[in-house]
């Protein structure tokens, strides 16, 4: 059976479950002429937990491991038939069998021919034991679940503990995922700082990453400095807030304070528009648009401002963040409560004043926590830098010259041909655990400044 | 028209959208004595609270109609500037709401930004003087840079009737002031507004009747957004004229 096949089976035994174990229930209850513990739909939903989740389990975890145990014992069988090949070549091997197994491939080789209908017929007698061991499973936990109702069964405790176990799994699975992305890029940067200093790496100031991939070729030896990278994140990044603050907050007063209703209800939907403009979108923007019209301004002032510049991308990027920045604002300006606004009102204040003195700093907990999550969102950017700051690794605070930033040398670094274990990969690793930190302390910073001036207040 | 009336209402309509909360309101508010306004909830009292400073304005869709007058000038004409107006007229509201600054900044408030003092120390000057008046300055003399928000509710309102004093107002609207306070705390306010109206002529809305026959001079009934009658704290309490208050006294109705 396919595995649509088995999922359908589980199903209608599932449901099927529901009946039977409300019927039981009901039976046993006019029986002893006592009600059960529960409602009678928690029996039948008891059951169908029994049936459902150890069988579907048992196919996702089937399905995922049959195929890793069969390539091992296959490869071992392999290594055993050519014992004077490397890992890899095996793993070659076991691919070209695979293919000639699934027909994608043709071969008169009389040997692998030979390997590949034994491997079909491994998969065929797997295939076989998965319908056979789910439907025991099916069978046997079904029947223990319909077993377990008795009137005195808590069934509704029961479901209430596996929604709750349920829901904790998800939060378990996303917490373990994130932990095994951090693990997986720590491991690489390892590999890199093997290979190239660590404080090198943190406090050189010199980045070029061309390194040759065969040892014969010129100018072998790659610098992996970061610290222009990080000055150009970190110069955009500036810009970007510096663009993006005032405009975002003080739309979001207007929005909160001044804007009659019909005006807000126009702005509002306006700027989450601006949200929902693809990253790309604004990369052209910037490098079709801003950046040449900022070139021209400096052209026509005397200035030489690059093609590609980082007051560009900044700026593009500071409007990419504004709605971010207006929408949480929003939210904080409102959460302050009508009685303060109304005791400064009341206290002959004009609105500005209220704002200003009152609204502002009541605010200020929500609106920093909004500033560094925006801080943490302009440095992870990376698609309109990508397009409109440049390549060029400069150390230079001058916002009219091209700059370069990590999320840059980030995809600079793992686009095109790239060999694995080349310093030159590996330091792109090393870029985002540096970039994954920086944001990670933002985020911290955001948390701790938001709690401590809130608890000034408080 | 009474001589001594401080605030004169005539024929106030006020309308929410299309509701309409008040009817046709007359009144005479009398200088430096207590006033209050009792009724049901929702009979459109603490709306004309709210008339008396303009607080009204800052209501989206709310409309008022109708002369009130202060000392004989009309707060309703177009070069009044209700900003001027409302540091005229104070207001204390319903839940302490003291800013999340200082005791000193929050009485300090008000002063500052009508440039009532011109240097740090007459500032401080008015702050005391007003903590004092509120009856406060022993409690908090030696914290006066610690967070408003950590006093106790009743202090809190205190907190908030210094702030409208320290802006010399002439009248202090109140709106249930007590209603968030404990038994003793509102004993206390009751005895701060005793005090208070020896300067200052207050307006203040109430819940309860008891407030209303301890504190005030006057009495004022509203009912579905008319005023039934207004007179004497006394004569209201005992003998009404209209049926509707006495019902309402009495405890019939509301």
């Amino acid at each position: 059976m396919s595995i649509f096949e088995i999922t359908i089976v589980i199903l209608i035994i599932s449901a099927s479950a529901y009946f039977f174990g409300v019927r039981k229930i009901v039976s046993l209850s006019a029986k002893y002429k006592k009600k059960p513990d529960s409602l009678m739909k928690y029996y039948g939903k008891n059951a169908v937990i029994w049936a459902f989740v150890p069988a579907f389990s048992m196919l996702v975890a089937y399905s995922f491991l049959a195929p890793v145990y069969i390539e091992t014992v296959f490869i071992d069988k392999l290594s055993k038939i050519f014992p004077e090949y490397q890992q890899s070549q095996l793993n070659l091997v076991y691919a070209q069998v695979q293919n000639i197994a699934s027909g994608f491939l043709e071969s008169s080789d009389v040997q692998l021919l030979a390997l590949s209908e034994q491997l079909t017929s491994w998969n065929e007698k797997a295939q076989s034991t998965r319908s056979w061991v789910i439907l025991l499973v099916l069978i046997g936990t079904s029947a223990l679940g319909y077993n377990k109702i008795k009137l005195r069964f808590p069934a509704r405790v029961k479901v209430e503990q596996f929604f709750e176990r349920l829901f904790l799994g998800a939060a378990v699975t996303a917490i373990l995922i994130t932990i095994a992305i951090v693990v997986s890029l720590m491991f690489e940067a390892l590999r890199f700082f093997e290979v190239y200093n660590f404080f090198d790496f943190l406090f050189g100031t010199h980045w070029s990453p061309n390194i040759a991939i065969r040892d014969d070729q010129v100018g072998s030896s790659g610098s992996f400095g970061m610290i222009p990278v990080l000055a150009g994140t970190v110069l955009i990044a500036f810009i970007a807030m510096l663009v993006a603050l005032p405009i975002g907050v003080f739309s979001a007063i207007y929005m909160a304070e001044f804007a009659p209703r019909g005006l807000r209800d126009i702005i509002k939907p306006t700027l989450e528009i601006l949200a929902g403009i693809p990253t790309v979108v604004y990369g052209f923007f910037a490098a079709l648009m801003v950046a040449p019209f900022f070139r021209s301004i400096g052209l026509s002032l005397g200035l030489d401002v690059s093609s590609e510049s980082a007051l560009a991308a900044g700026a593009v990027m500071g409007i990419m963040i504004i709605p971010f920045i207006s929408s949480l604002s929003d939210d904080v300006i409102n959460a302050v409560p009508q009685s303060l606004k109304d005791g400064s009102i009341g206290l002959g204040a004009t609105k500005a004043e209220t704002i200003i003195k009152v609204i502002l700093p009541a605010a200020l907990p929500g609106l920093v926590g909004a500033f560094l999550l925006a801080v943490s969102r302009a440095i992870g950017e990376t698609m309109i830098v990508v397009m409109a700051a440049g390549h060029a690794a400069n150390l230079t605070a001058n916002p009219l010259e091209a700059v370069t930033t990590v999320t840059v040398q980030i995809v600079a670094l793992l686009t095109g041909d790239t060999v694995f274990d080349s310093p030159k990969t590996l330091s792109a690793f090393a870029l985002g655990i540096t970039l994954f930190v920086a944001t990670l302390m933002l985020n911290i910073a955001a948390l701790t400044v938001s709690r401590k001036l809130s608890e000034k207040y408080d | 028209m009474t001589i001594d009336s401080k605030i004169q209402v005539r024929n106030v309509n006020v309308y929410y959208g299309n509701a309409q909360a008040l009817y046709d309101v007359n009144l005479d508010i009398k200088s430096k004595e207590i006033t209050s306004l009792i009724g049901p909830s929702g009979c459109g009292k603490s709306t004309f609270l709210r008339c008396l400073n303009r607080m009204n304005d800052v209501i989206e869709g709310c409309r008022v109609e109708g002369n009130i007058t202060i000392d004989g000038e009309n707060i309703y004409s177009k070069d009044k500037d209700p900003v001027l107006l409302r540091a005229r007229v104070g207001m204390v509201f319903q839940k302490p709401n003291p800013f999340p600054k200082s005791i000193f900044d929050n009485v300090a408030y008000g002063p500052r930004i009508h440039g009532l003092a011109a240097n740090t120390t007459e500032l401080r000057e008015i702050v005391e003087n007003s903590l004092e008046q509120a009856g406060l300055m022993d409690e908090v003399k030696d914290r006066l840079n610690e967070s408003a928000t950590g006093l106790s509710g009743g202090q809190q309102q205190r907190i908030c009737i210094a702030r409208a004093i320290a802006v010399s107002p002439e009248v202090i609207l109140m709106d249930e002031p007590c209603s968030a306070l404990d038994p003793i705390a509102t004993a206390r306010v009751e005895e701060l507004m005793g005090n208070l109206s020896i300067n200052y002529t207050i307006v203040i809305v109430t819940h309860s009747m008891q407030q209303a026959a301890r504190v005030s001079t006057r009495t004022a009934f509203f009912h579905l957004g008319h005023l039934v009658e207004c007179d004497e704290t006394n004569k209201i309490f005992t003998t009404p004229n209209d049926k509707r208050t006495e019902d309402y006294i009495t405890g019939k109705v509301g």
